[in-house]
């Protein structure tokens, strides 16, 4: 655990913070005051981010984290004429946490209010997180909470399109099958008073016996023989 | 010229359309369920037992009833005895009630399947609240799957008595899920024909993808390992038994007179007795199947979310203790955090009850069924896969088929008595009932769309077919064995397929069935008795969990309608008939 502390800040107060930064701590070492709420805690995940990619933290990138703050700070206010050297880091961490105020050197070295670096780090809240290579969740300004980013939302919903392409796919077939039925419908009772008009002629004209007509048949054929009847006159009268 | 009967197309049809009637929700949503809580691998013992004793044997039985007698139930069971009218009856209105409510679940799965197409799914994240500060309230209580379900998709109420208004989302796609069915349904076996090629084989395409997938899923093998393991103990446990029972008797969908409907439509020829045989396996190996599947996505859900809160606990310690990253890892968790409880007590104590105890078996204990495996669970597994939007669809299409499947068949049961009977049949056409029919149910189904709605769902779900069905086919075991005689449908058996009734059917036809059947209705019976009263589950959403809740008067009068309504259908029906008989006797005794 090292500690960056620059000579004559009001921040310097005991080295043995222990391997805790939590807010309690601090609390409880400098009791409520200005600086205490002016200090932000800075939490950094690279591994999380970037996996075998990840730099190391070292003192090249403590001077980028104050450089960026330096910008941010005089992006957010043309007034402003931070340095470099106003930035202040402290306690920093394995975890890659650490604390940092911004101090004001035109005003007698006092801290720049909290809420003034808290705007300057939303504004510019891209621009710090792509000179780390990190996002909102890996580079954690942790009493800033970041704004969410809304979903995309198409003007209509997606479902109700999709929704539409079915039905009308459904209604079409439901249609489709209704009118061939009644067509079926339709043609099949044409056809059947068709038959019942064929049947009704025929049976006013011709009568029908096993397929053939009546009038072709010899009605007394197979009553009288024909054989027996020319030898009646052989016969003598008794 | 006198109308013959319609036919399907070819055995292969009619084979399918068992299939696709029989393999349903029930063996995706509540086998797995089943199979985990009674001994994993060791459930599968009593399960095949009761196929063989009354699954296959009231299969067989109800498709050789609507072979031989080539009407609807109501027909059919007329013409055993005409005082038997009632049991046709019965069966019809059960199958009314099941096909209300049925189709809302098709309704839902037609909600999810259009809410696929979006990336990311619309399940994987909370949505914002209003001030863009961070997520709802109610879906950082709870997860937003549960969320996505119980609030975007219900707009659940807190409690059946506050019904609150229809959701129109959800009436639009119940509306498309009886367009739907109608289109299959229009022209009765004709078309339906054609669509059970669809639902019979579809579901069984998605299956194998999705095994392939679940299987190489990180974290399946837990999964499997952990259901399978069969526990033999629980082989003692009456409940096992009985609740094998009711699955083989519920999956096969025995009852609800859409076998009786199916099997009407076959060649009087037609082997009956090998269909009966094929649809029960294939049933049963589609529920081993599909528990298979759901056990690798259970395996893969517990142990993503064992790693999720391993993660945040790991997280949780560096951001408090200031540890470098990578230092704590899952390994050596478990001896960091002894370490750290002994070199800084007091942090550590005001961490602890953040810290929660992550657990594998935890996770994997999580037993579901029903819409909360299905909806749920799935969709949670679903999201955390690559490509979810493919997934998504595939497995929302393949709970549609299955859906669809069972209710072709319930809708064939309404249908083929009305159209076997001659005062509604010359009157009206195929189309015009069919589409009254459906009309009907929609209009009815309109209740589960409310605020309220699943609440009367699990309603019907739970009480709607149950005790009527146990009865129902009690009495038909019955009345074909003891009433028609079994040695009159032997022969009957006989001149249609040709081959002699083997002993094993009589034997279960007459005995074994029967007293299962007994042992399951007077289990049921004593089990609704001593619990008293009815409870049930509401969604409470400032807890962000389901609460158990008391039904209201108005609920339990209408589950004792619903018992009341097709159970009393049988004595009148017997009545009814009984009466006509006299009065006709006596007409004729007055004027002779």
């Amino acid at each position: 655990m090292r500690t960056v502390l620059p000579a004559g800040t009001a921040l310097v107060e005991s080295a043995s913070w222990g391997v805790m930064g939590s807010v309690d701590e601090l609390r409880a070492a400098e009791g409520p005051g200005k600086d205490a709420q002016n200090a932000f805690k800075v939490r950094l995940s690279i591994k999380t981010a970037l996996g075998d990619n990840a730099y190391a933290w070292d003192a090249n990138e403590e001077y980028l984290f104050k450089a960026m703050m330096a910008f941010a700070m005089r992006r957010y206010s043309s007034k402003s004429m931070t340095q470099i050297s106003n930035v202040l880091l402290c306690n920093v961490t394995d975890r890659v946490s650490f604390w940092f105020v911004v101090t004001d050197s035109s005003k007698n070295v006092t801290t720049v209010p909290g809420s003034e670096v808290e705007a300057a780090i939303r504004m510019n809240r891209n621009r710090i997180n792509s000179a780390f290579l990190l996002s909102d969740k890996t580079l954690q300004f942790v009493k800033i909470t970041s704004t969410l980013s809304p979903p995309v939302e198409p003007s209509t919903p997606v479902w109700l399109i999709v929704f539409g392409v079915v039905l009308c796919l459904i209604l079409a077939g439901i249609v489709f099958l209704v009118v061939a039925g009644i067509h079926q419908h339709k043609k099949k009772n044409i056809k059947s008073t068709e038959r019942e008009n064929l049947e009704e002629k025929c049976e006013v004209t011709i009568t029908v016996e096993n397929g053939i007509p009546c009038e072709a048949l010899d009605l007394k054929a197979g009553h009288i023989n024909g054989v027996f009847a020319a030898d009646d006159e052989r016969f003598t009268s008794l | 010229m006198e109308k013959s009967r319609p036919l399907w197309d070819n055995p292969l049809q009619f084979v399918f359309a068992c299939i696709s009637y029989a393999v349903g929700l029930g063996n995706v949503w509540r086998f797995p369920y089943l199979c985990q809580m009674y001994g994993g691998g060791g459930f599968l013992i009593p399960y095949f037992i009761m196929l063989v004793a009354e699954g296959m044997p009231l299969l067989y039985l109800e498709l050789a009833v609507g072979q031989r007698m080539r009407q609807g139930s109501i027909g059919a069971w007329k013409i055993i005895s005409p005082y038997l009218c009632g049991v046709g009856v019965a069966s019809v209105v059960v199958s009314f009630f099941l096909s209300m409510y049925y189709n809302v679940i098709n309704a839902w799965a037609f909600w999810y399947l259009f809410h696929s197409f979006q990336d990311p799914l619309p399940w994987a994240t909370c949505p914002l609240n209003r001030n863009r500060t961070g997520y709802e309230e109610e879906c950082e209580k709870t997860s937003p799957t549960q969320y996505f379900w119980y609030r975007q998709t219900l707009n659940i109420s807190p409690s059946l008595e506050a019904s609150g208004s229809l959701q129109w989302e959800q009436v639009l796609c119940l509306t498309l899920a009886w367009l739907v069915v109608y289109l299959c349904i229009l022209r009765g076996t004709e078309s339906t024909g054609k669509v059970v090629y669809v639902t019979a084989s579809l579901p069984y395409c998605v299956l194998i993808i999705y095994l392939i997938r679940g299987l190489t899923l990180h974290g399946a093998v837990n999964g499997l390992v952990y259901m399978f393991t069969p526990k033999l103990e629980q082989l003692s446990n009456p409940k096992a038994w009985i609740s094998a029972a009711t699955q083989i008797f519920f999956s096969l969908g025995l009852g609800f007179g859409s076998l009786i409907a199916f099997a009407s439509y076959n060649e009087p020829s037609n082997n009956c007795e090998r269909h009966a045989i094929i649809v029960s396996l294939i049933n049963s190996t589609t529920s081993i199947f599909a528990s298979i599947v759901t056990f690798s996505i259970y395996g893969f859900k517990a142990t993503f979310n064992y790693e999720s809160c391993l993660n945040k606990v790991i997280l949780l310690l560096m951001n408090t203790f200031d540890l470098e990253e990578g230092s704590l890892t899952a390994d050596n968790l478990s001896e960091m955090k002894d370490y750290l409880m002994a070199t800084h007590p007091r942090e550590y104590a005001q961490l602890s009850p953040q810290l929660r105890n992550c657990s594998l078996e935890a996770e994997l204990d999580t037993a579901v069924q029903g819409t909360g495996l299905a909806f749920i669970v799935y969709s949670e597994a679903i999201k955390n896969m690559e490509v979810p939007q493919l997934y998504s669809v595939l497995y929302f299409v393949m709970l549609l088929m299955l859906g669809i499947g069972s209710m072709l068949g319930n809708t064939a049961a309404i249908l083929t008595p009305l159209t076997d009977s001659r005062a509604i049949a010359t009157r009206f056409p195929k189309e015009v009932i069919s589409g009254a029919v459906c009309f009907i149910n929609c209009v009815i189904g309109l209740i589960f769309t409310m605020e309220a709605g699943n609440y009367w769902f699990d309603i019907f779900n739970d009480y709607a077919a149950t005790l009527s069905l146990l009865l129902i086919v009690l009495v038909e075991t019955i009345a074909v064995c003891y009433i028609y005689g079994i040695r009159r449908f032997e022969k009957d058996l006989y001149t249609m397929i040709g081959r002699k009734l083997n002993w094993y059917w009589k034997l279960m036809w007459a005995f074994a069935s029967p007293l299962l059947i007994i042992s399951l209705f007077v289990f049921y019976l004593t089990d609704y008795i001593l619990t008293g009263t009815l409870q049930y589950q509401a969604w409470d959403a400032t807890q962000g969990q389901l609460v158990t809740k008391d039904y209201p008067g108005y609920a339990l009068a209408m589950i004792g309608l619903l018992v009341a309504s097709s159970i009393m259908c049988i004595p009148l029906g017997a009545l009814v008939t009984f009466i006509r008989k006299r009065l006709k006797r006596e007409s004729v005794s007055t004027t002779a």
